[in-house]
């Protein structure tokens, strides 16, 4: 009945149990148990990276494109510390991962041994919670605690260690339903506990002139039905959104009520809307700081809800008026419940007020830019991206820098999960791993990484993956020569002194993509991009698209570091008074 | 502390001393875990006690000074139960009523002039003398920090000492009733 079977064996039932389909991973010295069991078993598939840190990228990618958990499996010392940058992104941005590393045996640990170090002390600030497993018949419980774990609550990476001795000691295996967390490790909703405050909260909201929801990623890891309900709430109130950064594509761009992204490189009319509501309704979202600028200039006159799964964020730098720690899926639909109960709307003429004063800014246009010529502008570049593609399911990921935000400007999402970009962290590096990721997930969508020349390089190694498993992955490189978004910085508040910004000796990437079996493609003017963007989308095959675009377009409009919500600098010739840029050099 | 525009503006509470008591799973690393959370986001420990004290739960009792304005330690008691084998987090200033102790043990330097002194101010603080194999003075003093403070103090005036202090553990003094 118990019979009993290695720890490797047990990994591999563990994730099998779990439901995993995919593990993304490099095999070494302290993890061949575990790949000689994956070698003789066919339910999970794995996928070789040519770089530890592509491996949780990727598996980042697969889950946020999937609303999966993504799972990793590396070996020790080098291989878990290649992991470190994958981890604080996917904690960053409350992606479920769960990566396994193996350890040097037991008898060893502490003795300076080859690829040996202390992963699970690296590790501890950058997971939710990670195991140093020392006893093989744990390794069951350890495991599926760690993927409800990785789930529950605010979601985000979990780390298991396992030592090599470990692995091959024979245990015995419990299933899944058989383990009881106990519930302080949980986090676990309260439906009633909260009711006072959704009343107040319901009822701030139909009594406001100007109200105005901001949308968080937190609405995009509830699932998709929180988007739904999120939308329909929204509609019913008939009020203007937002969405920041991690958020976009739970309201469709499309839709009316759509104000697009806020923050630094938000749009004009969402931040001056959420400079001058009354009553904020934050769902999802935790007022980071690229989304608020200066804090005591910060939404002055608003009072505001916010809806979050992860008490610490509330009152953590803004204060709110109405906290509710809840499931948004769960606390909204309340809301809407409550709100059609109490036959709340407001009214009309009032919200018109307030639609006409948004319209009065929409008219600033404040993605305007200047497109003539026919050198392509990377703006420009986006826009046809986006025509081009429109149509069909694509999957959006991104590096970080002036890319990443045009392609948050420019790039319509429509659907939650289709848009994969590094927030929190800010990774370059992150998009074409993720793109691998979230391909492996959807084989028959397109997928995108819009990068820039200089993020495309941290990770170029996993050509090699996209290749070997004939993922038609598409890298879209807005290619400027710089790391634009280090240089605008420079040429804004450094004096012009482009230290360091701009990249000498680029590899000719068409050639880099024919070097790797891949589909290289270029476009240098503007009559060529249609044609290449054509050719991309219709390869069967990894593509990189090198597109030239202008060399020092800057990323606007833009609330510089120390200014607030209504001090957008909306091109170059608006300067940013002295005093606040002093202040704000010292920021990031 | 560091005053960037990105601090919030409402900080206006003014900065007390506060004791914790966190309640957490006797497991490897959950020491590290607090400790490196307070450490990571820039708080203070003032000091730090740990030790198991339920034997069949395997359930330790954390307690932690430190201080900082509400609005800081409110996020630290967030942050503490973001924690995975976090329990529970009281802060015993906001439950009202709790009492505290202490252990100091005092090595003293003795000679025949200040002989009279020390034991006369060790009589006074109730301060016991601990037997020890090699027949050093060294006292043991039990209480609230103020008044290990005051001791402290006072013997230095008299003569060299060397002192260990546990940094005190407290315990909410509130009626509770059995079944809870």
């Amino acid at each position: 009945m118990n019979s009993e079977i290695t720890g490797a064996e047990i990994v591999l039932k563990s994730l099998a149990e779990q439901g995993v389909e995919v593990v993304f991973g490099y095999p070494g010295g302290a993890v061949l148990p575990i790949y000689d069991t994956l070698f003789k078993q066919n339910s999970i598939k794995h996928v070789l990276v040519r770089q530890e840190g592509g491996a949780i990228h990727a598996a980042e990618g697969y889950a946020r494109s999937t609303g999966k958990t993504g799972v990793v499996l590396v070996t020790s010392g080098p291989g878990a510390t290649n992991v470190v940058t994958g981890l604080t992104d996917a904690m960053m941005d409350s992606v479920p991962i769960v990566c396994i590393t193996g350890q040097v045996p037991q008898h060893l640990i502490g003795s300076d041994a080859f690829q040996e170090c202390d992963t699970t002390g690296i590790t501890r600030p950058c997971t939710k919670h990670n195991y140093l497993v020392k006893d093989v018949n744990k390794l069951s419980s350890v495991f599926h605690e760690a993927f409800t774990i990785a789930q529950n609550g605010r979601p985000g990476p979990v780390l298991i260690d396992i030592p090599k001795d470990v692995q091959f000691a024979s245990g015995t295996y419990e299933e899944k339903n058989k383990i009881i967390i106990p519930s302080h490790r949980l986090f676990e909703p309260s439906p009633d506990f909260e009711k006072n405050k959704i009343e107040e909260a319901v009822e701030l909201i139909s009594k406001a002139k100007k109200p105005i929801f901001y949308i968080g990623g937190g609405c995009i890891n509830s699932g998709p039905k929180a988007s739904k309900l999120v939308r329909e709430f929204i509609n019913t109130v008939g009020s203007p959104v937002t969405m920041t950064l991690m958020g976009l594509g739970v309201v469709g761009s499309s839709d009316k009520n759509s104000l697009g992204m806020l923050g630094m490189h938000g749009m004009y009319e969402a931040n001056m809307a959420m400079h001058e509501c009354d009553v904020m309704i934050n769902i999802g979202a935790r007022f980071d700081d690229r989304v608020t600028g200066r804090l005591d200039a910060f939404s002055p006159n608003s009072k505001k809800i916010h809806i979050d799964i992860d008490e610490s964020n509330i009152n953590k730098t803004i204060n709110v008026d109405v906290p509710i720690i809840g499931d948004v899926k769960q606390v909204v639909e309340k809301m809407i419940a409550l709100w059609k109960e109490k036959k709340f709307k407001i009214d009309d003429k009032t919200l018109k007020l307030w639609w006409d004063k948004i319209n009065e800014w929409k008219k600033v246009d404040c993605l305007n830019y200047n497109n003539e010529g026919n050198q392509i502008k990377p703006q420009y570049a986006v826009q046809r991206l986006y025509e081009l593609t429109k149509n069909t399911k694509t999957f959006i990921t991104t590096e970080v820098g002036q890319h990443q935000m045009w392609a948050a400007q420019f790039y319509k999402f429509e659907e939650p999960n289709r848009w994969l970009t590094s927030g929190g962290l800010g990774t370059m590096g992150y998009g074409f791993p993720a793109a691998i990721g979230a391909q492996v997930g959807h084989p028959d969508a397109l997928v995108v990484d819009i990068a820039g020349d200089a993020s495309i390089l941290m990770n170029i190694q996993e050509m090699s993956t996209a290749v070997q498993y004939r993922l038609p992955v598409k890298i879209f490189i807005l290619n400027n020569e710089y790391m634009g978004m280090v240089r605008q910085w420079q040429e804004l508040l450094h004096g012009g002194r482009y230290s360091e910004s701009y990249t000498d000796s680029l590899p000719d990437f068409v050639k880099l993509a024919e070097s790797y079996k891949a589909v290289g493609l270029r476009a240098k003017t503007t009559d060529e991009l249609d044609d290449v963007i054509t050719q991309m989308i219709e390869t069967k095959n990894t593509v990189i698209a090198d597109i030239w675009v202008t060399k020092e377009e800057n990323c606007f409009p833009m609330i510089q570091s120390g200014s607030a919500h209504n001090e957008m600098m909306l091109s170059k010739d608006q300067k940013q008074d002295k005093k606040s840029a002093e202040k704000g050099k010292i920021l990031v | 502390m560091n005053k960037s525009v990105y601090a919030s503006p409402d900080q206006v509470s003014e900065t007390k001393r506060h004791i914790l008591t966190v309640l957490v799973d006797n497991e490897p690393g959950v020491l590290a875990r607090v400790i490196g959370m307070f450490s990571g986001r820039g708080y203070n420990i003032d000091s730090l006690n740990v030790a198991e004290v339920s034997n069949d739960e395997n359930i330790s009792r954390i307690t932690i000074v430190t201080h900082g304005t509400s609005e800081v330690v409110s996020q630290i008691e967030k942050q503490l139960l973001r924690i995975v084998p976090v329990h529970s987090v009281t802060n015993l200033d906001q439950e009202g009523s709790s009492v505290e102790a202490e252990v100091a043990l005092v090595y003293i330097y003795i000679s025949d002039t200040n002989k009279k002194k020390v034991y006369q101010l060790c009589d006074l603080y109730r301060a016991r003398k601990i037997e020890n194999e090699n027949n050093t003075t060294i006292f043991e003093i039990a209480g609230a920090s103020e008044r290990v403070n005051r001791f402290i103090k006072e013997i230095n005036e008299i003569t060299k000492v060397e002192i260990v202090r546990s940094g005190p553990v407290a315990i909410s003094s509130i009626q509770k009733n059995e079944e809870e």
